[in-house]
């Protein structure tokens, strides 16, 4: 296996950054989107809550790998064609912004109603109370549950192999099928996985520890 | 886009009885395997508690498609010929006993002690506690976070498509090439996950009410 990494170790880098391009742009772009979820589905609003519903209903009720193979394949109905990590990178944003949501929600219900009122009677307006309080607040809460989702979306990452991502999966089937050494390839591509876990969870519990050493601002 | 022919529609009832049998297989060798891990975790003997736990990070870090390939395509390298179902029922099973060995865990640490320290003294030998008195107890504590998993394990069926598992998602790129046309069969296929998840969904909810409405004994 120690050759086998030795002679590929490059391929098998290219891949770990494109799995960490991909996931991270995912989560990056699924905040947003879960944050605005998130609110809609606290808003009592009738169109706004029943939309955040049924989003959630299907990106948390179907396999991300079917939800990965239309958002790559619907477009070509209408005659258009997304490039596969434009898709790979879609599809992972809308799956982790409904499960981002659901820890927002928990989040933004723990925040105390006083300081909203509080920050209503200053002046803000909604999206400055969003964005600059309850969002800071709630992202403190959520850290543990974040970083839980951001582990699920490397996982996940894995899948974007089907539509020729060349991201960890991808790379060791590469290597796999050019060395006719299937055991030591995958063995290697999940040790990857395993260290990205591992630095996650300890930039988590490093994080965690930053912040509540600064208390609540 | 056509609507689904019947000769389709045969097809997806199939392979949803596939999805259906390995999911369950999956979920009745992660429950039983699970059970083991989550002594072992809580014996305290170090010589148990590592490899425990040592599984379950494995498993809780690494993307269920590379424990598909290890098994199916890595197993030969080693004198294991698995066929893809088999392949991919013993992967779910693994892979979601180290999510059921945490489970497992917490509920049987939810037990109050009272209760086992009443069962040794009304001369329950430890075996008999642990098979009488804490496990039917560990069980109705874990049916909500057990019943999240299973629908995790359930989605997470649809990646055996990439071991040529001829379950749903797999069968809707079958008939997505006979039809040159992916969006409906991967929206069927969607539409029937979607039923499943929201099956197990509801009957973990009865099961709860009804375990909640019997009288605790």
């Amino acid at each position: 296996m120690f050759t086998l990494i030795a002679q590929n170790w490059t391929v098998l880098l290219d891949g770990l950054v494109m799995t960490l391009i991909v996931s991270g742009a995912a989560l990056l772009t699924g905040c947003p989107l879960g944050l605005l979820l998130a609110e809609a589905g606290l808003s009592g609003q009738r169109f706004a809550g029943g939309f955040a519903r049924a989003y959630g209903s299907f990106w948390r009720g179907t396999p991300i790998l079917v939800q990965l193979l239309i958002v790559f394949y619907l477009p070509s109905s209408f005659g258009l064609a997304f490039a596969p990590i434009v898709a790979a990178i879609l599809a992972l944003s809308l799956n982790t912004a409904a499960f981002q949501a659901e820890i927002y929600r928990a989040g933004l219900q723990a925040i105390p109603k006083g300081e909203i009122e509080a920050a209503r009677l200053l002046g803000l307006t909604r999206w400055q109370i969003l964005f600059r309080i309850e969002a800071p607040q709630a992202f403190r809460m959520v850290l543990p549950a974040l970083v839980g989702e951001a582990l699920a979306l490397v996982k996940n990452s894995s899948l974007v192999s089907v539509i020729a991502v060349t991201e960890i999966t991808r790379r060791a089937q590469q290597i796999a099928s050019a060395t006719f050494r299937p055991l030591e390839a995958y063995s290697a591509a999940l040790l990857a996985y395993l260290a990205i876990a591992a630095v996650l969870a300890g930039a988590g519990l490093l994080l965690e520890r930053r912040l509540s050493r600064g208390g609540r601002s | 886009m056509t609507l689904l022919a019947p000769e389709h529609a045969v097809l997806f009832a199939k392979a949803f009885a596939v999805t259906v049998s390995v999911t369950a297989a999956g979920l009745v060798l992660a429950v039983t395997l699970a059970l083991p891990v989550a002594l072992a975790l809580r014996s305290g003997r170090m010589a148990l508690v590592l490899p425990a736990r040592l599984w379950v990070e494995l498993m809780r870090g690494a993307p269920l498609v590379m424990l598909l390939f290890l098994a199916y395509y890595g197993g030969p390298s080693v004198g294991i010929v698995l066929s893809a179902p088999a392949a991919g029922v013993l992967g779910l099973g693994l892979y979601g006993a180290g999510y059921f060995a945490e489970i497992w865990r917490l509920g049987l640490d939810a037990v109050p002690k009272g209760e086992i320290e009443a069962a040794r003294i009304l001369g329950l030998t430890r075996d008999q506690t642990l098979f009488h008195v804490q496990i039917p107890r560990a069980l109705r504590l874990v049916l909500p976070p057990a019943t999240g998993q299973a629908i995790n394990l359930l989605k997470e069926s649809a990646v055996l498509s990439v071991i040529t598992v001829p379950e749903l998602t797999k069968t809707a790129g079958e008939v997505s090439n006979l039809t040159f046309s992916a969006v409906v069969p991967y929206l069927t296929a969607a539409f029937l996950y979607w039923v499943a998840v929201e099956a197990l969904a509801r009957s973990g909810r009865a099961a709860e009410r009804r375990m909640a409405s019997v009288a605790r004994d």
